[in-house]
Protein backbone atom coordinates (compact mmCIF):
# COMPACT_ATOMS: atom_id res chain seq x y z
CA UNK A 1 0.00 0.00 0.00
CA UNK A 2 3.10 2.15 0.91
CA UNK A 3 4.45 1.55 -2.61
CA UNK A 4 1.09 2.01 -4.28
CA UNK A 5 0.81 5.55 -2.28
CA UNK A 6 4.88 7.13 -3.49
CA UNK A 7 4.05 5.75 -6.92
CA UNK A 8 1.50 7.59 -6.91
CA UNK A 9 2.13 10.42 -6.09
CA UNK A 10 5.97 10.55 -7.47
CA UNK A 11 4.37 10.09 -10.89
CA UNK A 12 1.78 12.72 -10.34
CA UNK A 13 4.69 14.56 -9.11
CA UNK A 14 6.75 13.94 -12.30
CA UNK A 15 3.45 14.94 -14.81
CA UNK A 16 2.47 18.09 -12.71
CA UNK A 17 6.42 19.03 -13.45
CA UNK A 18 5.80 17.94 -17.17
CA UNK A 19 2.96 20.12 -17.21
CA UNK A 20 4.48 23.02 -15.91
CA UNK A 21 7.14 23.13 -18.19
CA UNK A 22 5.21 22.55 -21.08
CA UNK A 23 2.00 23.40 -20.39
CA UNK A 24 0.76 22.00 -23.04
CA UNK A 25 -2.30 20.80 -21.61
CA UNK A 26 -3.45 23.69 -19.57
CA UNK A 27 -2.80 26.55 -22.17
CA UNK A 28 -5.06 24.43 -25.12
CA UNK A 29 -7.74 23.80 -22.05
CA UNK A 30 -7.75 27.73 -21.30
CA UNK A 31 -8.12 28.78 -24.80
CA UNK A 32 -10.92 26.23 -25.73
CA UNK A 33 -12.92 27.01 -22.31
CA UNK A 34 -12.47 30.80 -22.60
CA UNK A 35 -13.73 30.55 -26.79
CA UNK A 36 -16.89 28.88 -25.83
CA UNK A 37 -17.50 31.16 -23.05
CA UNK A 38 -17.10 34.41 -25.23
CA UNK A 39 -18.71 32.92 -28.24
CA UNK A 40 -21.80 31.37 -26.45
CA UNK A 41 -21.92 34.86 -24.83
CA UNK A 42 -22.47 36.53 -28.03
CA UNK A 43 -24.55 34.12 -29.78
CA UNK A 44 -27.69 34.91 -27.54
CA UNK A 45 -28.43 36.78 -24.64
CA UNK A 46 -30.70 35.37 -22.28
CA UNK A 47 -32.01 36.95 -19.21
CA UNK A 48 -30.85 36.09 -15.75
CA UNK A 49 -33.81 33.29 -15.29
CA UNK A 50 -32.83 31.71 -19.20
CA UNK A 51 -29.06 31.46 -18.17
CA UNK A 52 -30.06 29.68 -14.77
CA UNK A 53 -32.04 27.46 -16.84
CA UNK A 54 -29.28 26.88 -19.86
CA UNK A 55 -25.94 27.73 -17.39
CA UNK A 56 -25.51 24.03 -15.78
CA UNK A 57 -25.70 22.52 -20.00
CA UNK A 58 -23.09 25.12 -21.09
CA UNK A 59 -20.34 25.16 -18.27
CA UNK A 60 -20.42 21.27 -18.08
CA UNK A 61 -20.41 20.72 -21.95
CA UNK A 62 -17.09 23.56 -22.26
CA UNK A 63 -15.62 21.56 -19.55
CA UNK A 64 -16.16 18.15 -20.85
CA UNK A 65 -14.52 19.13 -24.69
CA UNK A 66 -11.57 21.12 -22.59
CA UNK A 67 -10.52 17.95 -20.89
CA UNK A 68 -10.66 15.71 -23.73
CA UNK A 69 -7.75 17.80 -24.73
CA UNK A 70 -5.68 17.21 -21.49
CA UNK A 71 -6.83 13.57 -21.54
CA UNK A 72 -5.07 13.45 -24.48
CA UNK A 73 -1.50 14.91 -23.44
CA UNK A 74 -1.77 13.21 -20.38
CA UNK A 75 -0.35 9.76 -22.01
CA UNK A 76 0.67 11.24 -25.39
CA UNK A 77 3.61 12.01 -23.19
CA UNK A 78 4.42 8.37 -22.38
CA UNK A 79 4.24 7.52 -25.50
CA UNK A 80 7.14 9.86 -26.62
CA UNK A 81 10.51 7.72 -26.42
CA UNK A 82 8.32 4.87 -25.25
CA UNK A 83 8.93 5.85 -22.04
CA UNK A 84 5.56 4.05 -21.03
CA UNK A 85 7.47 0.65 -21.65
CA UNK A 86 9.87 1.59 -18.90
CA UNK A 87 6.93 1.52 -16.64
CA UNK A 88 5.39 -1.74 -18.18
CA UNK A 89 8.94 -3.48 -16.99
CA UNK A 90 9.15 -2.07 -13.55
CA UNK A 91 7.58 -3.75 -10.72
CA UNK A 92 5.36 -0.62 -9.95
CA UNK A 93 1.87 -1.51 -10.00
CA UNK A 94 -0.49 -0.58 -12.92
CA UNK A 95 -3.23 1.03 -10.23
CA UNK A 96 -0.09 3.81 -9.42
CA UNK A 97 0.10 4.77 -13.15
CA UNK A 98 -3.79 4.80 -13.61
CA UNK A 99 -4.38 6.64 -10.33
CA UNK A 100 -2.09 9.91 -10.71
CA UNK A 101 -2.94 9.85 -14.14
CA UNK A 102 -6.36 10.47 -13.29
CA UNK A 103 -5.77 12.62 -10.24
CA UNK A 104 -3.23 14.95 -12.34
CA UNK A 105 -6.27 15.24 -14.65
CA UNK A 106 -8.75 16.35 -11.45
CA UNK A 107 -6.10 18.96 -10.88
CA UNK A 108 -5.78 20.04 -13.99
CA UNK A 109 -9.93 20.31 -14.61
CA UNK A 110 -10.32 21.94 -11.40
CA UNK A 111 -7.93 24.63 -11.95
CA UNK A 112 -9.54 25.26 -15.22
CA UNK A 113 -13.21 25.31 -13.48
CA UNK A 114 -12.20 27.82 -10.93
CA UNK A 115 -10.48 30.02 -13.12
CA UNK A 116 -13.55 29.95 -16.00
CA UNK A 117 -16.24 29.87 -12.96
CA UNK A 118 -16.26 33.42 -12.47
CA UNK A 119 -16.36 34.31 -16.01
CA UNK A 120 -19.29 32.10 -16.72
CA UNK A 121 -20.97 33.98 -13.72
CA UNK A 122 -19.94 37.37 -15.09
CA UNK A 123 -20.91 36.89 -18.54
CA UNK A 124 -23.90 35.41 -18.30
CA UNK A 125 -24.79 37.15 -14.76
CA UNK A 126 -25.79 34.10 -12.59
CA UNK A 127 -26.98 34.18 -9.30
CA UNK A 128 -27.49 31.32 -7.57
CA UNK A 129 -31.24 30.57 -5.61
CA UNK A 130 -30.76 27.74 -4.08
CA UNK A 131 -27.82 26.80 -1.95
CA UNK A 132 -24.75 27.51 -4.11
CA UNK A 133 -22.44 25.64 -1.69
CA UNK A 134 -23.93 22.35 -3.27
CA UNK A 135 -22.31 23.48 -6.10
CA UNK A 136 -19.17 22.22 -5.25
CA UNK A 137 -19.16 18.69 -4.31
CA UNK A 138 -21.53 18.55 -7.97
CA UNK A 139 -18.19 20.00 -9.38
CA UNK A 140 -15.86 17.80 -7.76
CA UNK A 141 -18.05 14.54 -8.35
CA UNK A 142 -18.70 15.78 -11.82
CA UNK A 143 -15.47 16.83 -12.37
CA UNK A 144 -14.01 13.07 -10.84
CA UNK A 145 -16.81 11.19 -13.47
CA UNK A 146 -15.11 13.14 -16.32
CA UNK A 147 -11.43 12.57 -15.31
CA UNK A 148 -11.36 8.84 -14.09
CA UNK A 149 -13.56 7.57 -17.12
CA UNK A 150 -11.48 9.70 -19.74
CA UNK A 151 -8.23 8.87 -18.06
CA UNK A 152 -9.59 5.12 -18.59
CA UNK A 153 -10.74 5.76 -22.00
CA UNK A 154 -7.61 7.86 -23.07
CA UNK A 155 -4.99 5.29 -22.06
CA UNK A 156 -7.43 2.68 -24.25
CA UNK A 157 -7.38 4.81 -27.60
CA UNK A 158 -4.13 6.43 -27.09
CA UNK A 159 -2.36 3.32 -29.53
CA UNK A 160 -4.93 4.06 -32.00
CA UNK A 161 -4.38 5.55 -35.54
CA UNK A 162 -7.20 8.31 -35.02
CA UNK A 163 -6.91 8.70 -30.95
CA UNK A 164 -8.65 11.89 -30.91
CA UNK A 165 -11.63 10.82 -32.64
CA UNK A 166 -11.55 7.74 -31.00
CA UNK A 167 -10.96 9.25 -26.86
CA UNK A 168 -14.71 11.37 -27.62
CA UNK A 169 -16.40 8.70 -29.52
CA UNK A 170 -15.60 5.77 -26.09
CA UNK A 171 -16.22 8.55 -23.50
CA UNK A 172 -18.81 10.94 -24.45
CA UNK A 173 -21.62 7.99 -24.53
CA UNK A 174 -19.95 6.31 -21.45
CA UNK A 175 -20.27 9.91 -19.71
CA UNK A 176 -24.47 10.52 -20.82
CA UNK A 177 -25.28 9.55 -16.54
CA UNK A 178 -23.01 11.99 -15.27
CA UNK A 179 -23.21 14.71 -17.13
CA UNK A 180 -26.90 14.65 -16.62
CA UNK A 181 -26.14 14.69 -13.19
CA UNK A 182 -24.10 17.48 -13.29
CA UNK A 183 -26.28 19.46 -15.22
CA UNK A 184 -29.40 18.83 -13.45
CA UNK A 185 -27.83 19.64 -10.24
CA UNK A 186 -25.89 22.47 -11.37
CA UNK A 187 -29.61 23.94 -12.76
CA UNK A 188 -31.40 22.80 -9.99
CA UNK A 189 -28.95 25.08 -7.52
CA UNK A 190 -28.71 27.91 -9.80
CA UNK A 191 -32.77 28.16 -9.91
CA UNK A 192 -33.42 27.09 -6.38
CA UNK A 193 -35.89 24.30 -8.02
CA UNK A 194 -36.02 21.83 -4.91
CA UNK A 195 -33.21 19.73 -3.95
CA UNK A 196 -30.36 18.33 -6.07
CA UNK A 197 -29.70 15.70 -3.60
CA UNK A 198 -30.58 12.71 -5.95
CA UNK A 199 -28.56 13.92 -8.41
CA UNK A 200 -25.10 14.50 -6.18
CA UNK A 201 -25.87 10.68 -4.63
CA UNK A 202 -26.44 9.27 -8.55
CA UNK A 203 -22.78 11.23 -9.61
CA UNK A 204 -21.32 9.81 -6.02
CA UNK A 205 -22.23 6.47 -6.98
CA UNK A 206 -20.88 6.51 -10.57
CA UNK A 207 -17.63 8.17 -9.37
CA UNK A 208 -17.59 4.66 -6.92
CA UNK A 209 -18.74 2.00 -9.47
CA UNK A 210 -16.87 3.67 -12.20
CA UNK A 211 -13.07 4.19 -10.56
CA UNK A 212 -13.48 0.54 -8.86
CA UNK A 213 -13.72 -0.71 -12.74
CA UNK A 214 -11.31 1.25 -14.20
CA UNK A 215 -8.56 0.26 -11.60
CA UNK A 216 -9.75 -3.25 -12.06
CA UNK A 217 -9.50 -3.29 -15.76
CA UNK A 218 -6.58 -0.61 -16.11
CA UNK A 219 -3.59 -3.61 -15.74
CA UNK A 220 -5.13 -4.97 -18.52
CA UNK A 221 -4.76 -1.97 -20.67
CA UNK A 222 -1.53 -1.03 -19.42
CA UNK A 223 -0.08 -4.63 -20.35
CA UNK A 224 -1.61 -4.91 -23.68
CA UNK A 225 0.22 -4.66 -26.89
CA UNK B 1 28.53 -36.30 -22.04
CA UNK B 2 26.42 -34.03 -21.54
CA UNK B 3 23.84 -34.23 -18.65
CA UNK B 4 20.80 -32.18 -19.69
CA UNK B 5 19.27 -31.88 -15.72
CA UNK B 6 23.36 -29.53 -15.21
CA UNK B 7 22.34 -27.54 -18.32
CA UNK B 8 19.12 -26.74 -17.01
CA UNK B 9 20.48 -26.31 -13.87
CA UNK B 10 22.90 -23.38 -14.50
CA UNK B 11 20.39 -21.91 -17.04
CA UNK B 12 19.23 -18.03 -16.11
CA UNK B 13 16.50 -17.88 -19.12
CA UNK B 14 14.50 -21.08 -20.67
CA UNK B 15 13.19 -20.42 -23.70
CA UNK B 16 10.22 -23.58 -25.14
CA UNK B 17 8.92 -23.38 -28.32
CA UNK B 18 8.22 -19.84 -28.73
CA UNK B 19 5.86 -18.73 -30.76
CA UNK B 20 5.00 -14.59 -31.58
CA UNK B 21 2.26 -13.88 -34.70
CA UNK B 22 1.11 -10.73 -35.34
CA UNK B 23 -1.69 -10.91 -37.33
CA UNK B 24 -1.29 -13.44 -40.01
CA UNK B 25 3.07 -12.61 -39.81
CA UNK B 26 4.65 -14.82 -37.52
CA UNK B 27 7.60 -13.02 -36.08
CA UNK B 28 8.86 -15.82 -33.90
CA UNK B 29 8.21 -18.90 -34.85
CA UNK B 30 9.30 -21.87 -32.15
CA UNK B 31 12.33 -20.38 -30.66
CA UNK B 32 13.74 -22.77 -28.00
CA UNK B 33 17.17 -22.15 -26.39
CA UNK B 34 18.83 -21.74 -22.82
CA UNK B 35 20.87 -19.08 -21.95
CA UNK B 36 23.44 -19.90 -18.92
CA UNK B 37 23.76 -17.03 -16.28
CA UNK B 38 26.60 -14.29 -16.48
CA UNK B 39 27.49 -14.53 -20.28
CA UNK B 40 27.24 -12.14 -22.63
CA UNK B 41 25.47 -13.04 -25.45
CA UNK B 42 24.67 -11.08 -28.86
CA UNK B 43 21.82 -11.67 -30.50
CA UNK B 44 22.21 -10.96 -34.18
CA UNK B 45 20.37 -11.26 -37.48
CA UNK B 46 18.47 -8.95 -40.68
CA UNK B 47 15.78 -6.48 -40.26
CA UNK B 48 12.53 -8.71 -39.26
CA UNK B 49 14.56 -11.90 -37.67
CA UNK B 50 12.66 -11.61 -34.86
CA UNK B 51 15.68 -10.17 -32.37
CA UNK B 52 13.59 -7.32 -31.08
CA UNK B 53 10.44 -9.14 -30.77
CA UNK B 54 12.26 -11.94 -28.58
CA UNK B 55 14.08 -9.46 -26.30
CA UNK B 56 10.41 -7.51 -25.98
CA UNK B 57 8.94 -10.89 -25.29
CA UNK B 58 12.10 -11.41 -22.15
CA UNK B 59 11.60 -8.38 -20.88
CA UNK B 60 7.69 -9.12 -20.51
CA UNK B 61 6.36 -6.23 -22.96
CA UNK B 62 4.74 -9.22 -25.40
CA UNK B 63 3.17 -11.99 -24.30
CA UNK B 64 4.08 -15.03 -26.27
CA UNK B 65 1.14 -16.81 -28.94
CA UNK B 66 2.49 -20.04 -28.00
CA UNK B 67 5.24 -21.50 -25.90
CA UNK B 68 7.12 -20.63 -22.73
CA UNK B 69 9.40 -17.94 -21.30
CA UNK B 70 10.78 -18.97 -17.86
CA UNK B 71 13.96 -16.53 -16.27
CA UNK B 72 14.95 -17.26 -13.04
CA UNK B 73 12.27 -19.85 -12.55
CA UNK B 74 9.44 -17.24 -13.13
CA UNK B 75 7.49 -15.67 -15.88
CA UNK B 76 9.31 -12.44 -16.98
CA UNK B 77 6.92 -10.39 -15.35
CA UNK B 78 7.42 -12.07 -12.58
CA UNK B 79 11.39 -11.41 -12.75
CA UNK B 80 10.94 -7.63 -13.61
CA UNK B 81 13.44 -7.34 -10.72
CA UNK B 82 16.02 -8.91 -12.17
CA UNK B 83 15.85 -7.29 -15.74
CA UNK B 84 16.98 -4.39 -16.98
CA UNK B 85 15.89 -3.41 -20.55
CA UNK B 86 16.63 -0.60 -22.55
CA UNK B 87 15.01 0.01 -26.13
CA UNK B 88 16.00 1.54 -29.17
CA UNK B 89 13.71 4.39 -28.04
CA UNK B 90 15.66 6.28 -24.81
CA UNK B 91 12.25 5.51 -22.55
CA UNK B 92 13.12 8.85 -20.74
CA UNK B 93 11.28 12.11 -20.76
CA UNK B 94 13.25 14.75 -22.83
CA UNK B 95 11.51 17.39 -20.63
CA UNK B 96 13.37 16.11 -17.42
CA UNK B 97 17.18 16.01 -16.40
CA UNK B 98 18.92 12.99 -15.89
CA UNK B 99 19.02 12.87 -12.85
CA UNK B 100 15.26 13.59 -12.35
CA UNK B 101 14.32 10.59 -14.85
CA UNK B 102 16.26 8.83 -12.95
CA UNK B 103 14.98 10.12 -9.38
CA UNK B 104 11.80 9.04 -10.70
CA UNK B 105 12.62 5.39 -11.99
CA UNK B 106 14.33 4.66 -8.74
CA UNK B 107 10.68 5.67 -7.02
CA UNK B 108 9.41 2.51 -9.39
CA UNK B 109 12.02 0.36 -8.22
CA UNK B 110 11.09 1.91 -4.34
CA UNK B 111 15.00 2.53 -4.28
CA UNK B 112 14.92 5.19 -1.50
CA UNK B 113 18.50 6.08 -1.79
CA UNK B 114 19.05 8.73 -4.20
CA UNK B 115 23.01 8.49 -4.42
CA UNK B 116 22.26 5.00 -6.45
CA UNK B 117 20.97 7.31 -9.05
CA UNK B 118 24.48 9.40 -9.45
CA UNK B 119 26.19 6.23 -9.37
CA UNK B 120 24.26 4.94 -12.13
CA UNK B 121 24.94 8.13 -14.11
CA UNK B 122 28.72 7.79 -13.08
CA UNK B 123 29.05 4.77 -13.90
CA UNK B 124 27.59 5.58 -17.91
CA UNK B 125 30.47 8.81 -17.55
CA UNK B 126 27.94 10.88 -17.61
CA UNK B 127 27.88 13.49 -14.96
CA UNK B 128 24.74 13.67 -12.44
CA UNK B 129 24.97 17.30 -11.82
CA UNK B 130 24.04 18.16 -15.27
CA UNK B 131 20.82 20.28 -15.53
CA UNK B 132 19.90 20.48 -18.87
CA UNK B 133 16.87 18.25 -19.99
CA UNK B 134 17.51 14.85 -21.65
CA UNK B 135 16.32 15.70 -24.50
CA UNK B 136 19.25 18.50 -25.58
CA UNK B 137 21.65 15.83 -25.09
CA UNK B 138 23.36 14.29 -27.58
CA UNK B 139 22.31 11.16 -29.39
CA UNK B 140 25.23 9.20 -27.38
CA UNK B 141 24.45 10.89 -24.02
CA UNK B 142 21.40 9.79 -24.30
CA UNK B 143 22.26 6.33 -25.16
CA UNK B 144 24.63 6.24 -22.08
CA UNK B 145 21.65 7.76 -19.99
CA UNK B 146 19.43 5.32 -21.07
CA UNK B 147 21.93 2.78 -19.70
CA UNK B 148 21.64 4.09 -16.54
CA UNK B 149 18.07 3.65 -16.29
CA UNK B 150 18.41 0.14 -17.14
CA UNK B 151 21.12 -0.45 -14.71
CA UNK B 152 19.24 1.66 -11.68
CA UNK B 153 18.10 -1.19 -9.84
CA UNK B 154 20.88 -3.74 -10.36
CA UNK B 155 19.28 -5.98 -12.26
CA UNK B 156 21.10 -9.46 -12.61
CA UNK B 157 19.90 -9.84 -16.64
CA UNK B 158 20.23 -6.78 -18.83
CA UNK B 159 18.36 -6.80 -22.56
CA UNK B 160 19.55 -3.58 -24.59
CA UNK B 161 17.76 -3.17 -28.19
CA UNK B 162 20.36 -1.38 -30.88
CA UNK B 163 22.46 0.12 -27.62
CA UNK B 164 24.82 1.40 -30.16
CA UNK B 165 22.63 2.95 -33.03
CA UNK B 166 22.83 6.48 -33.93
CA UNK B 167 26.24 6.46 -31.43
CA UNK B 168 29.95 7.45 -32.60
CA UNK B 169 32.49 4.97 -33.05
CA UNK B 170 34.30 6.19 -29.81
CA UNK B 171 31.14 6.48 -27.51
CA UNK B 172 29.93 2.95 -28.36
CA UNK B 173 33.28 1.80 -27.57
CA UNK B 174 33.35 2.86 -24.29
CA UNK B 175 29.37 1.34 -23.50
CA UNK B 176 30.90 -1.86 -24.94
CA UNK B 177 33.89 -1.74 -22.03
CA UNK B 178 31.34 -0.48 -19.98
CA UNK B 179 29.05 -3.78 -21.03
CA UNK B 180 32.16 -6.11 -20.34
CA UNK B 181 32.71 -4.51 -16.88
CA UNK B 182 29.18 -5.64 -16.10
CA UNK B 183 29.17 -8.92 -17.68
CA UNK B 184 32.53 -9.75 -15.13
CA UNK B 185 30.67 -9.15 -12.52
CA UNK B 186 28.28 -11.43 -12.99
CA UNK B 187 25.27 -9.91 -15.13
CA UNK B 188 23.80 -11.89 -17.97
CA UNK B 189 23.72 -9.17 -20.90
CA UNK B 190 21.78 -9.89 -24.18
CA UNK B 191 22.35 -7.23 -26.92
CA UNK B 192 20.40 -7.03 -30.67
CA UNK B 193 22.56 -5.35 -32.41
CA UNK B 194 23.59 -4.75 -36.41
CA UNK B 195 27.04 -3.76 -35.26
CA UNK B 196 28.48 -7.44 -34.25
CA UNK B 197 32.04 -5.87 -34.95
CA UNK B 198 32.21 -4.12 -32.07
CA UNK B 199 31.07 -7.14 -29.83
CA UNK B 200 33.89 -9.21 -31.53
CA UNK B 201 36.13 -10.51 -28.97
CA UNK B 202 33.94 -9.55 -26.37
CA UNK B 203 30.79 -11.72 -26.45
CA UNK B 204 30.52 -15.24 -25.16
CA UNK B 205 28.28 -16.21 -27.62
CA UNK B 206 26.59 -15.07 -30.65
CA UNK B 207 23.42 -15.87 -31.49
CA UNK B 208 22.17 -16.25 -35.10
CA UNK B 209 18.82 -15.61 -35.91
CA UNK B 210 16.84 -15.55 -39.46
CA UNK B 211 13.26 -15.51 -40.27
CA UNK B 212 12.19 -16.18 -36.27
CA UNK B 213 14.08 -18.93 -35.46
CA UNK B 214 17.47 -19.33 -34.32
CA UNK B 215 19.32 -20.78 -36.30
CA UNK B 216 23.41 -20.85 -35.17
CA UNK B 217 25.25 -20.36 -32.06
CA UNK B 218 28.71 -19.38 -32.19
CA UNK B 219 31.31 -18.70 -29.26
CA UNK B 220 33.09 -15.95 -32.33
CA UNK B 221 32.00 -13.99 -34.80
CA UNK B 222 31.75 -16.74 -37.75
CA UNK B 223 32.30 -15.61 -41.14
CA UNK B 224 29.41 -17.60 -41.91
CA UNK B 225 27.24 -15.66 -39.43
CA UNK B 226 29.07 -12.03 -40.75
CA UNK B 227 26.49 -12.70 -43.95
Amino acid sequence: MSSLRSITFATLAKDIRLEWRSRDAVNSMLFFSLLVVVIFSFSFDPNAEESRQIAGGLIWVAFLFAAVVALNQTWARELRNQVLDAYRVSPAPAAALFLAKALGNFVLVSLLEALMAPLFVIFYNLRALGPAWQLIPVALLGTWALVVNGTFFAAMSIRTRSREIMLPLLLFPISIPAVQSMVEATRILLAGDGSARFWIVLLLTYDVVFTTACLALFETILQAE
Amino acid sequence: MTNPNISQLTALVTINDLVKQFGRFAALRGVSAEFAAGRFFAILGDNGAGKTTLLRMLAGLAQPTRGKISILGAEPRGACREIGYMAHPSLLYDEMSGMENLRYFARLYDIADESRCGQAIRSVALDPGLSRPVGKYSQGMRQRMSLARAILHDPKILLLDEPFSNVDVHSARDMVGLLKAMRDTGKTIFVVTHQAGLLDGVADEFVWMEAGKIVERTSQLSPAGAR
